[in-house]
């Protein structure tokens, strides 16, 4: 059965994608959410350094499809982002 | 009771004694409206991400405001006039920490939920959404 493997192989976290024709199968470990494993309650704008590791040199936000980000923490993380431009502790644009 | 924090950003040329004139006059301006400066924090220098008004570099201060909302239209308007605030952005966060306060005490119930042996109790398990590894980690306590 070609259908089995995919049970145990991923869970909730892709859409599926069937109908886009055959062929597209990546098998990737779950990325699992960096910011629930650390229990963050609340992102903090001010904490550069942190918020740093979610934006990569072009200075946009790191997808959740990239991150493995849960919607919450994601939602958090892109607020506490644009506050953070703002405040000139990230770049609008990076190189 | 609205909870806000001022964050500015000081010219690097200003003196150290003007830094101090300015945090004061803005809490002072706080102050006598109503509001209650709960903490002022000076993170200090630091490089800009992005150069302001020529400068890389400012010193950054964070007030943390509580009042009623009103008061802060004040402290914003002498923000702008302020030369040597070359940056200012106001958040209000009152709502953002009960809502982590809220998580964090889900969290706590849900850990000492564990600890207490009660697998079986499927109220309390299916509660939370927001946080699928958590779970997972709260079991090891």
């Amino acid at each position: 059965m070609s259908s089995e493997p995919r049970e145990h192989g991923r869970r909730d976290d892709r859409p599926p994608k069937d109908g886009r024709g055959p062929g597209r199968r990546f098998v990737r470990a779950r990325k699992s959410c960096r910011l629930c494993a650390e229990k963050v309650d609340y992102v903090d704008y001010k904490d550069s350094r942190m918020l740093g590791g979610f934006v990569p040199e072009r200075g946009k936000i790191l997808p959740r499809r990239i991150s493995g980000t849960c919607a919450p923490h994601q939602r958090m993380l892109a607020e506490a982002i644009k506050r953070a431009r703002n405040a000139a502790f990230l770049p609008f644009a990076g190189d | 009771m609205r909870v806000y924090e001022l964050l500015f950003i000081v010219a690097p040329n200003t003196e150290e004694g003007d830094i101090e004139n300015l945090i004061t006059q803005l809490s002072d301006a706080a102050t006598n409206q109503g509001a209650t400066v709960a903490k002022v924090d000076r993170i200090g220098r630091r490089r800009l991400a992005y150069p302001i008004q020529k400068y890389t570099e400012g010193y950054y201060v964070v007030l943390t405001v509580e009042g009623t909302g009103a008061e802060i239209a004040e402290v914003e308007r002498r923000m702008r006039v302020a030369d040597a605030v070359i940056r200012y952005l106001t958040v209000r966060i009152d709502e953002d920490l009960k809502r982590a306060d809220k998580i964090r005490q889900r969290r706590l119930a849900r850990a000492a939920a564990v600890r207490a042996g009660a697998r079986g109790r499927r109220s309390e398990a299916t509660v939370p959404i927001a946080k699928d590894d958590s779970e997972e980690e709260g079991e090891e306590e």
